[in-house]
């Protein structure tokens, strides 16, 4: 995802924090063949519970990827596997619990010792961290640590490229200038993060809010030792705090990771740790990578994003192959968002866009449903709480165009003939454009004539991200993917559909909707503290999303992935959509 | 003999598209999912889809027509290699007659132009251009606009091969006798160029103009393949080709049947260029 910053709503706290340890088996309610209660391989074993779960050291875990990491600083990195990856080196004051299924989505104290502290105005939370947390140089770390980490996130003009969104909450109008503008002689100047002692941090919000706890999680609220930051080439280097440390980074190339001789098993309660090293190897050939995946020379791709469409035919065609191989849904929707552009500021021409978009032709363009997901129904993706799989209002699942409702709903705007439309795809993209080339053919089956225009998908902020130049270019309907940051309603669709999310550079608000009733819902949900409650609100703003016509949901995607069978402890984060990272191991010792 | 008859096949298929499609095919932007296996994306038939009713089998992921994506890839192709060679050979006959027969700084300043031409990366720079120059101009669609730049920037950069071998000529054959002699009866610059120097150079640019030709449609499929060719969803021959690349495992036929067309047409371009330059220009041998 490019970056997204946001201004948070009110909220309330919504957040179970329980001590959660990897559990092995899960949950039952699994359709798949090769059932999994033993933890033994099978097809989409590692969805429901821990393949091979084991406790055995050693060895050395061969991590591939196809792309390199966007940066290994942890407040500069926005990639999920980047993310997932820090859980080797970065630990938090919380982090989500090394367990599959929905535990994975629960927050654990890492660097804190308990829950924290929360005042009754819900407006000071305050953290005690554990004994015996040391960096990899040795050093303890301290409250001071943690705070000079936050305070980095308000660098952004230094530390570009990761997500921006605590200084929306502990300081909305930005008076404190990050930590290499700060006057304060220990560069602590951060008003709102104070420090009473070593073992002590206490945060002080300018407004309630449900997400906060989920804020701390990202790898950007970890600690960084002041002395060895040296900014902007931090991440070239970036300490320690987790189970492993860097040994060598050749951007573009590797990335290495050996133990933390510093890093006590008993004060972390999520990592396990197994593997004596860690190697990444980075390819631009992921042709090349799947092929040493299937041959067993590398572990496993740590892009998630799934196997080529050559190796897909192999891997589902040979049951050897298929049993190490997981098809799990990714978190992420493809969608297209229909742009107030005329004539599609009337509902009616948005209804006959969805209804005369062919679901399947535009799922095959993404691959089909094992590599591309389901056909998408709604706005709501299924690993957060409010979503329903049966909620379909356009009737999509069926897998056909309804071209006689859609030309109802021309004739209904005004517009019986058709009328002429652009659609935008970025064309660093391919499945992308071939998508909006199967929209583009089955909007003409009701006369409806589309251009497709194909943009530098790097410029999106200022292109598709730009209402103005939406205006003015005429784009009706903009081909577009997200995911959460963090896996609650709000932190999934608030950017997606709120009136005050439409900034002028960066909108994610494609269909720029504006309906106080939503936002008035998203403002109930953020202070419901309970997350059921609160998942009944985002199941109403997803109805009012969908009742609207502001978008067309193409699919949920999904990821068809293999694993090293000699991999133990394998399972899918669901946070990350991913397999965790951090807790795999390797059986043979190599 | 056969390039020339493969020639006049290729080009009469190109311009017959739209019917030979109504005929044999279905329109190229139809989607026949259907054809597809969905679970691997690629055709359900045997090679890559053929069948009586897809000539040429489908496309993976759509199930689209590829005879007729072919039909109208060959309009493409054609049309831009044979613009691009037009222009080329139109600036490069100018120039390389104005260097050749008027020398002195005239001929320094294009013979320096055309060496600063010839050593340009011109892949890299037709890319770069094709993106930033518009979409659609003038009263044409987004098609026909994409052809002219493309014809544009490959005639741009073609010319100084024929300008060379132009002004090569214009340099022995202005120094021949019926010049000479057509000078010193007091014949003027423009009649002496154009009616006695043009027609002996005519057989040489002809030659050239044939041959630059298969050098255009690869080069055009090359910047289709690297994706600023034709606009979607009309079909080009090098789009296919980058198309195919994911599939090239799985489908071969998806590969085969727009890398066999360039290959046939540009083998059947440049037989036919070299059996006019033996019929036309023995001397050249």
């Amino acid at each position: 995802m490019a970056s997204k910053k946001r201004v948070m709503a009110a909220a309330g706290v919504a957040i179970t924090l329980g001590l959660t340890t990897a559990a092995c088996g899960g949950g039952s309610d699994s359709d798949d063949k090769g059932g999994n209660s033993g933890g033994a391989a099978g097809y989409n074993a590692a969805i429901t519970g821990v393949v091979n779960p084991s406790t055995t050291k050693g060895g050395t875990l061969n991590l591939w990827s196809s792309q390199d990491a966007d940066s290994w600083d942890p407040v500069r990195g926005y990639y999920a596997f980047v993310w997932n990856l820090n859980r080797l080196y970065t630990r938090k004051l919380v982090d989500y619990s090394a367990a599959p299924g929905k535990d994975g989505l629960k927050l654990t104290p890492d660097l804190a010792a308990a829950e924290p502290e929360v005042s009754a105005d819900k407006l000071t939370y305050t953290f005690k961290l554990r004994d015996g947390i040391k960096f990899d140089d040795g050093s303890p770390i301290t409250s001071k640590d943690i705070k000079y980490g936050i305070e980095r996130v308000w660098a952004s003009d230094v530390l570009s490229g990761g997500p921006v969104y605590l200084p929306g909450i502990l300081d909305p109008d930005k008076t404190y200038k990050g930590p290499y503008k700060d006057t304060d002689p220990n560069k602590l100047g951060l008003k709102s993060v104070t420090t009473p002692d070593d073992k002590t941090i206490s945060f002080k919000l300018t407004k309630p809010s449900g997400d906060f706890l989920y804020l701390l999680a990202m790898p950007g609220s970890g600690p960084v030792p002041q002395k060895r930051d040296t900014g902007a080439q931090y991440g070239k280097k970036p300490a320690s705090s987790g189970p492993y440390m860097f040994k060598d980074i050749q951007p573009g190339k590797s990335a290495s990771w050996v133990r933390n001789p510093n890093w006590d098993p008993a004060t972390d309660p999520i990592r396990k740790a197994l593997p004596d090293a860690i190697n990444l190897t980075i390819t631009t050939n992921a042709d090349d990578l799947d092929s040493r995946l299937l041959a067993g020379t590398a572990d496993l791709d740590v892009g998630q994003v799934g196997v080529q469409a050559a190796a897909r035919t192999k891997l589902l065609s040979d049951p050897n192959l298929k049993k190490n191989a997981d098809n799990p849904v990714s978190g992420f929707l493809r969608y297209a968002g229909i742009t107030p552009v005329a004539p599609l500021d009337n509902i009616e021409c948005r209804k006959a866009v969805i209804y005369a978009a062919d679901p399947t032709a535009l799922q095959a363009a993404f691959g089909g449903p094992l590599a591309a997901g389901d056909i998408g129904t709604s706005m709501l993706p299924e690993n957060i709480a409010g979503s329903d799989a049966n909620y379909d209002p356009f009737n999509r699942k069926q897998g056909k165009p309804q071209v006689d409702k859609a030309k109802e709903a021309l004739t209904a705007c005004g517009k019986p003939n058709g009328f002429d439309l652009t659609i935008t795809a970025r064309n660093n993209r391919a499945q992308e454009v071939k998508a909006a080339e199967a929209l583009q053919a089955s909007l003409k089956a009701v006369g409806i004539n589309a251009k497709i225009d194909q943009y530098d998908g790097a410029q999106q902020a200022s292109i598709t991200g730009s209402p103005d130049n939406v205006k003015k270019k005429g784009y009706g309907i903009i081909m577009a993917a997200w995911a959460a940051d963090y896996p609650t309603g709000s932190g999934y669709m608030q950017p997606l559909s709120d009136s005050r999310f439409i900034p002028a550079n960066g909108n994610y608000n494609l269909p720029e909707i504006k309906d106080p009733a939503i936002d008035e819902l998203f403002d109930k949900a953020n202070v419901e503290p309970d997350p059921t409650k609160a998942a009944e609100y985002y199941k109403q703003i997803n109805t009012k999303i969908m009742e609207g016509a502001y978008y067309l949901p193409v699919v949920s995607a999904k990821a068809l992935n293999y694993r090293n069978p000699r991999l133990t402890n394998v399972y899918i984060h669901d946070t990350f959509g991913q397999v965790d990272f951090q807790a795999l191991g390797v059986n043979d010792g190599k | 003999m056969a390039g020339a008859i493969v020639v006049i096949f290729l080009i009469i298929v190109a311009v017959l598209a739209p019917v030979l499609t109504k005929w044999f095919g279905h329109p190229i932007d139809e989607y026949h999912i259907d054809q597809i296996d969905p679970t691997f994306s690629t055709p359900i038939g045997k090679f890559g889809g053929i069948s009586r009713e897809f000539l040429f089998g489908v496309e993976p992921t759509s199930g689209r027509d590829v005879f007729s994506r072919i039909l109208y890839g060959a309009q493409t192709s054609l049309s831009v290699a044979f613009l691009s060679a037009l222009l080329s050979t139109f600036l490069g006959t100018i120039f390389g007659l104005a260097a050749g027969f008027l020398g002195g700084w005239v001929d320094a300043v294009i013979s320096r132009v055309m060496d600063f031409l010839l050593a340009f990366p011109q892949l890299l720079f037709a890319i770069a251009l094709v993106s930033v120059l518009p979409d659609s101009f003038l009263f044409f669609g987004d098609r026909w606009s994409r052809v002219f730049v493309l014809v544009g920037v490959i005639g741009f950069f073609g010319w100084p091969y024929i300008g060379r071998i132009v002004r090569g000529q214009t340099l022995s054959l202005r120094e021949r006798e019926f010049v000479e002699a057509s000078r010193s009866m007091g014949a003027r610059s423009g009649r002496i160029l154009f009616k006695e120097l043009l027609p002996n150079l005519a057989a040489p640019i002809l030659v050239y103009a044939t041959l630059i030709i298969p050098t255009n449609i690869l080069t055009e499929a090359a910047l289709s393949f690297l994706g600023v060719g034709i606009p979607p969803p009309n079909p080009s021959w090098g789009g296919m080709l980058s198309d195919a690349v994911t599939f090239y495992s799985i489908d071969p036929m998806y590969m085969i049947i727009p890398g066999g067309m360039i290959f046939i047409t540009v083998l059947a371009f440049n037989l036919f260029g070299d059996g006019l330059r033996d019929a036309l220009d023995p001397k050249a041998r």
